[in-house]
């Protein structure tokens, strides 16, 4: 993948998202409520949206050209609005701490009146893909050029809102939509092949496959994989793309890898230390390369 | 039948703090143990509306169907024209709100005994912020006809309505909220649904409250010892028991409502308009006033949006001047 970012890039996209993490970790340790392992799990994607993909002006959200990130798994938007923070856009350091607190721009869950540069408000699962479908619409009809990025998570794909989504993508050749799905393997009462399996019979990947979609099997924290795919996916004619981005929840912390009950609780201070200190050993590794 | 309190109910530093959604799994896990028709249908959600209490019991009797609530309904739906005892458990944004319309046609509609049985009502539901704060769900449920509604006032009464749910006819809502409350009730307090409790005497107005939020008026009508303030607890919504409280009315002459939902559609607006039939006194709806709120902890949003003792009694003592 040299040919689209060199090794010197890359090495700094993944230093990026090690920051990113521990902001993720710093904020939800002064909250003291939220969601930890999917923001962890999918700080590389956002790193690549924010700090390589999108076209966007951190300082102008609401530029009419950029592209529109549509988040769906709202709860995950602590590695949002640290991507934002630290790609410059109008959030100050000490909001950081202000995430899910009384008058916070930052809500528990994504608020579009409230932060801009938030493209939707989000939460309730299963909603953003029709809304992305909604933008692609607008953007065809008024062509425009900028690419819709939805992100989901697995977890919402027992949600049918989603598949009457995939169905109406498909129909009408939405090729300016991609959703990246962070496929974590986790939800909220266990292991999702245990709560509701999505590769039962056929995987995730091939459904999507049979709803006449273009679709990419990834990697979630390999850059040249992650870039590769945004490629492929803005050069896709005629089919919308759906990315499935294989990503460990938690990533990065030990004691929270691949453990669903990480899923909606938050460090304590002890934990958020511990956490810290082991994203600084990945950062200090990193440096060395 | 005489209200039992739990001991220094009034005293915060004494009176046990619990969520009805605790109490209402506690209650399902008896349920399950007596009668081996009753069902539980989750959308993973289960433990985090404490009905692991039940599951982990009754995993035989357990269904799980993923984060899909329409999906949810429509299994309750056959369950429970098979004759199981379906308990629908989530998110009541979610159970309700998403859900609505198969929640009116295959369970309302058909009239299909279906409990359903939420956790985060209100703006009580805290730092998720407003697409988690329930504040439209009895409005939605209280409409559709045949529906039975309860609200319980804590813990143990949450526990009293399950258990009770499972005795009904057609279909129930159950609305618990997330936070931890004060358990001023007790398991010996009596429970009748379809009866109002009336806590406390009084001439001189008479308040109304559902949920924890009757806790508060409890307090005030302590602290407010010049006036007598008449008490009354609606743990169900429907069907009101409109005779109780037009008496009631009829001898103050002014009823103030006090309910953790939207003042549009909520208790209030009922009772009001039960009330202009029957004797029209001057209503107060005191709830989120049509809005959604934030992000925040229930004490913060308690405190900014006048949910809060202070803030509720304020609102009386504003309306009893008036
Ligand atoms: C419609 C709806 N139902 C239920 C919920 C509660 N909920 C929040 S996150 C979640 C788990 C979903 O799984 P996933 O998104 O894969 O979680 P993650 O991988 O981030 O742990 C659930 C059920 C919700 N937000 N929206
Ligand atoms: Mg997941």
């Amino acid at each position: 993948m040299s040919t689209i970012v060199t090794e010197k890039e890359i090495q700094q996209l993944q230093l990026t998202a090690n920051t990113i993490r521990q902001t993720i970790i710093r904020m939800l340790m002064d909250a003291g409520a939220g969601h930890t392992a999917g923001p962890l799990g999918m700080a590389d994607i956002f790193t690549a949206l924010y700090f390589h993909e999108l076209k966007h002006d951190p300082k102008n959200p609401s530029w009419s050209e950029r592209d529109r990130v549509i988040l769906s798994n709202g709860h995950i938007c602590p590695v949002r609005y640290a991507a934002m923070y630290h790609a410059g856009y109008q959030i100050q350091k000490e909001e950081l701490s202000t995430f899910r607190k009384i008058d916070s721009r930052l809500e528990g869950h994504p608020a579009f009146h409230r932060l801009p540069g938030v493209e939707t408000s989000s939460g309730p699962l299963g909603e953003g893909l029709s809304e992305a479908c909604g933008f692609a619409f607008a953007a065809k009809m008024d062509h425009k050029p900028h690419h819709i990025w939805c992100l989901a998570s697995d977890g919402e794909h027992a949600e049918g809102m989603t598949w009457e989504a995939v169905m109406l993508a498909a129909k009408y050749k939405l090729d300016n939509l991609c959703v990246i799905i962070d496929r974590n393997y986790i939800q909220i009462d266990g292991f999702t092949e245990d709560v509701m399996p999505l590769d039962l019979g056929v995987s995730l990947a091939d459904k999507y496959k049979a709803f006449g979609w273009n679709v990419l099997e990834i990697g979630g924290h390999d850059f040249a994989d992650i870039l590769g795919a945004f490629e492929k996916a803005k050069s896709a004619k005629g089919k919308p793309t759906c990315i499935v981005a294989r990503t460990t929840p938690g990533k990065g912390v030990d004691f929270m890898e691949n453990n669903y009950k990480w899923h909606g609780v938050p460090p304590n201070k002890t934990q958020a230390e511990e956490a810290l200190a082991q994203l600084a050993r990945i950062e200090d590794a990193l440096r060395r390369e | 039948m005489n209200f039992i309190f739990a001991d220094n109910y009034l005293d915060e530093t004494k009176v046990k703090m619990s969520p009805m959604r605790e109490g209402a799994g506690l209650g399902l896990a008896e349920l399950g143990a007596l009668h081996a028709d009753v069902i539980v249908v989750g959308a993973d959600t289960l433990e985090s509306c404490r009905a692991h209490h039940f599951t982990e019991k009754f995993p035989d009797r357990t269904i799980q169907v993923g984060v899909a609530e329409q999906n949810l309904i429509g299994v309750c739906a056959g369950l429970a024209y098979e004759g199981k005892v379906p308990f629908g458990i989530t998110y009541a944004p979610f159970l309700i709100g998403r859900a609505w319309e198969p929640i009116r046609t295959t369970i309302a509609y058909p009239s299909n005994h279906v409990i359903l049985l939420a956790s985060h009502a209100g703006i009580a539901t805290g730092t998720d912020g407003p697409t988690h704060q329930m504040t439209e769900d009895i409005a939605l449920t209280a409409c559709l006809p045949g529906f039975t509604v309860l609200a319980p006032c804590d813990h143990e009464q949450a526990r009293l309505a399950v258990k009770a749910a499972y005795d009904l006819k057609g279909p129930v809502y159950i609305r618990c909220a997330r936070e931890a409350t004060p358990v001023f009730t007790t398991p010996e307090t009596p429970f009748v649904v379809g009866k109002v409790q009336i806590l406390r005497e009084g001439t001189d107005a008479t308040v109304i409250g559902h949920g924890y939020m009757t806790y508060r008026l409890l307090q005030i009508a302590e602290e407010l010892k010049e006036l007598s303030i008449e008490v009354i607890n609606v743990h169900t919504i429907k069907p009101l028991d409109i005779e109780t409280i037009v008496a009631s009315a009829k001898k103050t002459g002014k009823v103030f409502v006090a309910e953790d939902h939207n003042i549009v559609g909520g208790l209030g607006s009922i009772i009001a308009s039960a009330l202009a039939e029957h004797v029209p006194v001057p209503v107060k709806s005191h709830g989120v006033y049509d809005i959604f709120t934030e992000s925040g902890s229930a004490k913060d949003l308690w405190g900014k949006y006048g949910l809060d003792t202070e803030g509720t009694k304020k609102a009386l003592l504003d309306f009893l001047q008036k």
